[in-house]
C-alpha cells in the first residue's frame, strides 16, 4: 500500500463530481482552433474524475466533406486486419492514417486509434437496397458487435469524435485540436456512475453526424434500449448516454421527427400540463407521447447535440442538471457551469438558462 | 487581505481563505471555484467574477458580496450572515438555509429555497430582484423568501410547481397574475399584507439602487402551506 498516493485510497478523499458539458457554435460558419473548447471544459475540472473526456468537432475536415470519416479504435493488430478487410469489402477508402496524437504523461494504456475518409461502395449499396446513411450505420453496427477488438466511435461526414480516458484538457493536448478547426465544437468530462470508464465509454457518444455529450444519468435506460433495440441498434456498452444517441437517430433521422419535436419525445410536459393546451397542440402532444412513450427518457440530464449545421442544447424537463447558454454576436455557447462560458467568451450579449425540458438551437445561417 | 484567483484551483484558494487571519478578504478573478467561504465564520468576504457552486455552504456570520455572478446551491445550508449577489444566480439557491439572507439582484434559477427551514428565531430570507425558475420553495419548511419580478410585471415572475410540497414558511410574490400549475396543498393569498416584507424591500433597494416607492406599494401575492396540510404539525417551526 505504500505505493499508493494518498489520495488514490477509499475513504481518504471524497471526490467531489458530476460531469461536465461545454459547447459552442459559430451560425456564420466561421471556423475555430480546438484549443477554445479545451480551454472551456477545463474550467470545470472539478466536475470530472479523469476516466473520461472527449471532443466533438464539426467543419474540422472540409478537404473530405463528401465522404465518412471513421474514427476506430482497435485493441490489437489483428482487428484492424479483420476491419479493414471489412471496410474494404463495402466501402471507397479515399484515405486512411492513424490519428495524430502526441505523447501526454496523464493519457495511458491507448489503444490503437485510425481515421478512414470513405464512401459506400456503389455496388454494394445498391444490392443493399438501403439508404446511404442506413447502410454506414449497418456498417458501423456490425463492426462494432461483430469484430472484437475495434469500435467504430465516430461516422458522420466532415466532423470527428475524439476521446479518451483522461482528463478533458489532456485528451485536447493527447489528440492535437489544437491542429483542427471547426465552427461548432462540444466538450465532455467524465465522471462515470455506472461502468468503469474505457475509451469507447468516454463522451461524445456519436452516429453519422449526430453527437451527444451528457451530464446526468437517465434512470428509464433499459426501457429505452429494449424499444430502441427492437429497431436494429445495439447499445453494447451498458451506458445510458449510448441509448440516447440512438434515440435521435431513430427519432429524427429515421421517424422524420424535426428536433422540436424530439425534444418533446423525450422530455415532454406532463400530462397536466399538456391538457392545459389550449387543441391542436394539447392533441399533437398527446398523440407524440403516446406514439413514443417508451422514448420518454426519466431521470436527470442535460445534454449538447450536435447535428449536421446545428446543435441543441436540452436539459431533462424537471431540470435536475445545470446549464448554462449565452449568446455572443453569431456564437451560442452551452455550458453545465457559467464559468465554462465566461473562460472564453467574457462579455457575453446575453447569458441565461433555459428552462427543464425547453430546446435551445443553433444552426448555420444559409 | 486580497487574493488574485486567477489560475488558482478551488482548493488551493479555499485553503488560501481559511489561512487567513484577516477578517475582511476580497477575491478578485474568480472564475467557477466552488466551496468559496464554505463553513466561514465571522468574516466578510468580497468576491469578483463568477463565484462558483455551493458559495458560503453552512455559513456562519459571515458577509459574502459577489460583484458578479453565482452559480448553484448558493448558501447551501446557511447558518446565518449574508450573501448578496450583484448579478444573476444559478440553481437551488438558498437550498436548506436556516437562517440568515440570500439576497440576488437579477433572476434565479430552477428550486430556489428547496427545503428551507427556521427554528425559534432563525427565519432565513430570500430575496430574488428578477426571476425564478420552476420549483419555487419545493418542500420549504420555514423561512421566507420574497420574488420582485423587476422586468417581469406582464407575466408571472416565477416558473411552474411553485411552493410544491410546501409545508411552512411563505413566499411572497410581487405579482397579479397566478403561478402556473400550482399544487392543491397551498392557499394563495392575492394582495397580501407588507409589513413583514417591507424591511427586506427597503435592503433590497438600499442595496441595488431600487426604487423602495413604487415596489412597496405594489400588489403582492402571498403563497403558504394550507392549514388543511396534516405535514405542517410534523416539521414546520414551533416557539420557543
Amino acid at each position: 500500500m505504500k505505493d499508493i498516493p494518498e489520495k488514490y485510497i477509499e475513504g481518504n478523499a471524497r471526490i467531489p463530481s458530476g460531469c461536465a458539458i461545454s459547447g459552442f457554435f459559430s451560425k456564420k460558419g466561421n471556423r475555430v482552433s480546438g484549443d477554445k473548447i479545451v480551454q472551456s471544459i477545463s474550467y470545470m475540472h472539478d466536475r470530472s474524475n479523469g476516466l473520461g473526456g472527449g471532443f466533438a468537432g464539426y467543419g474540422i475536415y472540409p478537404e473530405y466533406k463528401d465522404q465518412y470519416a471513421l474514427h476506430v479504435f482497435y485493441n490489437d493488430m489483428r482487428a484492424r486486419e479483420k476491419t479493414e478487410q471489412f471496410l474494404n469489402e463495402h466501402f471507397d477508402i479515399v484515405n486512411l492514417s492513424r490519428i495524430p496524437t502526441r505523447k501526454h504523461k496523464n493519457i495511458v494504456n491507448e489503444p490503437l486509434i485510425w481515421r478512414y475518409f470513405v464512401s459506400p461502395l456503389p455496388t454494394k449499396l445498391a444490392s443493399s437496397q438501403l439508404e446511404e446513411q442506413e447502410f454506414v450505420v449497418k456498417c458501423v453496427i456490425n463492426i462494432n458487435i461483430g469484430i472484437d477488438g475495434a469500435y467504430v466511435f465516430s461516422s458522420g461526414k466532415n466532423m470527428g469524435v475524439f476521446k479518451a480516458v483522461g482528463y478533458p484538457e489532456d485528451v485536447g493536448e493527447f489528440y492535437r485540436l489544437d491542429e483542427y478547426k471547426g465552427h461548432a465544437w462540444t466538450a465532455h468530462g467524465r465522471y462515470p456512475t455506472n461502468t468503469p470508464g474505457w475509451w469507447g465509454g468516454a463522451h461524445p457518444f456519436s452516429l453519422l453526424d449526430y453527437t451527444i455529450v451528457h451530464n446526468g444519468e437517465i434512470s428509464s435506460y433499459d426501457a429505452n434500449r429494449r424499444y430502441i433495440e427492437s429497431y436494429g441498434y445495439k447499445c453494447t456498452l451498458l451506458t445510458d448516454t449510448e441509448v440516447i444517441t440512438y434515440i435521435i437517430d431513430f427519432l429524427n433521422r429515421k421517424k422524420g421527427l424535426s428536433l422540436e419535436d424530439t425534444a418533446r419525445v423525450i422530455a415532454p410536459p406532463f400530462w397536466q400540463q399538456i391538457e392545459a393546451l389550449p387543441d391542436p397542440e394539447r392533441e399533437r402532444l398527446t398523440d407524440l407521447r403516446k406514439a413514443f412513450s417508451s422514448l420518454l427518457i426519466t431521470g436527470p440530464f442535460s445534454i449538447i447535440l450536435g447535428f449536421k449545421d446545428g446543435i441543441m442544447a436540452l436539459n431533462d424537463r424537471l431540470k435536475l442538471r445545470s446549464m448554462v447558454v449565452a449568446e455572443k454576436d453569431d456564437v451560442l455557447f452551452v455550458a453545465s457551469e457559467e464559468c465554462a462560458i465566461k473562460a472564453i467568451c467574457s462579455n457575453p450579449d446575453r447569458i441565461w438558462s433555459p428552462g427543464g425540458g425547453e430546446p435551445v438551437f443553433a444552426t448555420l445561417e444559409k | 487581505m486580497e487574493i488574485n484567483a486567477e489560475n488558482m484551483l478551488f482548493d488551493q484558494l479555499n485553503a488560501a481563505v481559511k489561512a487567513s487571519n484577516d477578517k475582511k478578504i476580497i477575491i478578485k478573478n474568480v472564475l467557477g471555484q466552488r466551496y468559496i467561504g464554505s463553513g466561514a465564520e465571522n468574516k466578510e468576504i468580497v468576491i469578483y467574477g463568477v463565484a462558483g457552486n455551493a458559495l458560503g455552504a453552512y455559513l456562519s456570520n459571515t458577509d459574502i458580496k459577489v460583484y458578479g455572478n453565482a452559480q448553484d446551491a448558493t448558501g447551501d445550508t446557511m447558518n446565518s450572515g449574508s450573501i448578496t449577489v450583484y448579478g444573476h444566480a444559478g440553481d437551488t439557491i438558498g437550498y436548506a438555509m436556516r437562517g440568515g439572507t440570500v439576497m440576488v439582484e437579477g433572476d434565479a434559477g430552477f428550486r430556489v429555497g428547496i427545503h428551507m427551514k427556521e427554528y425559534g428565531k432563525h427565519i432565513p430570507k430570500i430575496i430574488v430582484g428578477g426571476k425564478t425558475g420552476d420549483f419555487l420553495g419545493e418542500y420549504q419548511a420555514g423561512g421566507i423568501i420574497l420574488v420582485l419580478g423587476i422586468g417581469y410585471e406582464n407575466e408571472c415572475p416565477v416558473g411552474a410547481f411553485c411552493a410544491t410540497g410546501q409545508y411552512g414558511g411563505k413566499i411572497y410574490i410581487r405579482t397579479r397574475h397566478m403561478p402556473r400549475d400550482l399544487p392543491p396543498q397551498v392557499d394563495v393569498k392575492t394582495n397580501a399584507d407588507k409589513s413583514e416584507i417591507l424591511p427586506l424591500i427597503k435592503e433590497y433597494c438600499s442595496c441595488f439602487g431600487a426604487d423602495f416607492n413604487s415596489l412597496s406599494k405594489d400588489e403582492y401575492m402571498l403563497l403558504t402551506p394550507s392549514t388543511s396540510n396534516i405535514y405542517k404539525r410534523l416539521y414546520c417551526n414551533r416557539s420557543m
